[in-house]
């Protein structure tokens, strides 16, 4: 799991990893089920205080991010997190407004902004199409090795 | 300036009304603070501003004019061997006897503790790579620092007491100091006093935050609050101004034009109708780091102090 703090703008760092987790977890680099780091490991990685870690780790449980094993440690919530819709708009529109000042800045007006979504969706539904059969494909071979290693 | 203390049977250091003067100057003004186990208390001032003459006193190398410094509810003047036995200290300059080797160092210091754990020490040594055979004179700035730290921990002390351990040490050598201040805290009820002009360093590692400034303490508190208390408003005039907006309660105004900084203290509910009052509008409200908090609370000091004199 990688995160990075930093000091500068002013953002407490328990929110920080709140927000960098959530990422990790909605852009899919922490899968389901996947575990997170122990609060210790995670507060020698990133040098910060563990009550801090600890602090990060409640919020993220309380969202329903995470989901704390009694005794074995900090994983993935199974389900998505039930953020309410509310709370997802707000932080997509973050993302929008800056997006658009960005826009607004180039020169690029809407509907070209619009277009551009309408692609890049295109184009990250294929990778992931790709990358599932990659996987698929994988798994078949490896299957068939060991079959035939037997026969 | 009174803060609000935690229960003092769980304050590791418990110092009220501690009062020092060298000669004329006043070095401690009235300072009243409370370090909870377990926690990692960070104390930041500019240079001059009575923070090792305050990490003295916890040491009980000074004995208080006026107030009282408890550590682990006991007197560090009248019970020494009490308090110093179960502290870990190291100073910006560690005071090392130059001609002994680092492993004579770790049988010296050894000696002065009862809970000396040597293969910890031994393990630290190695981690930061310290010869045993090396004269510590002869050790590079950054080493000297380090086997400093290491004759500072290797008891596990119930308390770590960092003098502004990292200045002028390169990253590395910080790095490793964050990770004792780290390592010290992660094992239950172990506690942490550091002084630091870094406050990036104290604002990574940091439960609460002490600031000092021309011997009072300015902020004390949870850095968490202190820094949700703390925000940043830009405004906007319609025209652009000469001259600093006045806004009652703001730390700092800096700006030029039409744009125009705040930074406030708890006053923000009452901003909005001033700023209106002012013409302007709050286009931006932006947390802050540690660093514009001291900065701004020192400029607000120093010229309180100013208009005060005169």
């Amino acid at each position: 799991m990688q995160i990075h703090i930093t000091s500068n703008d002013g953002v407490p760092i328990y929110v920080q990893i709140v927000n960098q987790v959530k990422h990790l977890v909605a852009s899919g680099r922490l899968a389901p089920g996947e575990e997170i780091p122990p609060i210790r490991a995670l507060a020698d990685q990133l040098l910060v205080n563990p009550n801090t870690v600890a602090r990060a780790y409640l919020e993220l449980e309380r969202a329903g991010v995470v989901t704390k094993r009694h005794g074995s440690g900090t994983y993935v919530s199974e389900t998505p997190s039930p953020l309410s819709r509310r709370e997802k708009l707000k932080v997509l529109t973050q993302r929008v407004d800056s997006l658009l000042v960005e826009a607004g800045h180039l020169d690029i007006d809407l509907p070209e902004v619009i277009e551009l979504l309408h692609e890049r969706q295109e184009v990250i539904r294929r990778e992931a199409a790709k990358a599932a059969g990659a996987d698929a494909r994988q798994r078949v071979p490896a299957n068939q090795t060991s079959s035939g290693s037997k026969g | 300036m009174k803060f609000p203390s935690p229960s003092s049977a769980e304050a590791v250091v418990a110092i009220t009304d501690l009062f020092r003067r060298f000669g004329p100057k006043t070095v401690l003004n009235n300072v009243s603070l409370y370090v909870p186990r377990g926690s990692v208390f960070g104390l930041v001032g500019e240079n001059g501003a009575g923070k090792t003459t305050l990490i003295k006193h916890i040491l009980g190398l000074l004995r208080a004019e006026a107030g009282s410094v408890r550590v682990f509810g006991l007197d560090p003047v009248a019970d020494p061997v009490g308090v110093l036995g179960r502290i870990g200290y190291l100073s910006e300059q560690p005071d090392l006897p130059g001609w002994m080797r680092v492993e004579e160092l770790l049988r010296y210091t050894q000696a002065f503790y009862p809970n000396w754990d040597m293969a910890y020490a031994e393990k630290l040594r190695e981690q930061f790579g310290l010869a045993p055979g090396a004269r510590l004179k002869t050790l590079s700035k950054g080493q000297q620092a380090k086997a400093g730290l290491l004759a500072a921990q290797a008891h596990r002390p119930e308390l770590l007491l960092l003098d502004e351990p990292s200045s002028g040490l390169d990253p590395i050598v910080r790095r490793d100091i964050l990770e004792a201040v780290i390592r010290t805290v992660s094992e239950e009820g172990r506690t942490v006093f550091f002084s630091s002009h870094l406050l990036e360093e104290i604002e990574r590692v940091s439960d609460y935050v002490a600031m000092l400034h021309q011997g009072h303490l300015v902020l004390c508190g949870p850095l968490d609050d202190i820094k949700a208390q703390h925000r940043r408003f830009m405004l906007s005039f319609a025209t652009p101004q000469s001259k600093p907006p006045v806004i009652a309660g703001a730390l700092s105004v800096t700006g030029a034009g039409r744009e125009w900084a705040v930074i406030c203290n708890g006053t923000r509910n009452e901003l909005p109708a001033i700023v209106t009052a002012l013409g302007a509008r709050i286009i931006e409200e932006q947390a802050v780091s540690l660093n514009d908090i001291f900065v701004a609370q020192a400029g607000t000091a120093t010229t309180a102090e100013t208009t005060s004199s005169v």
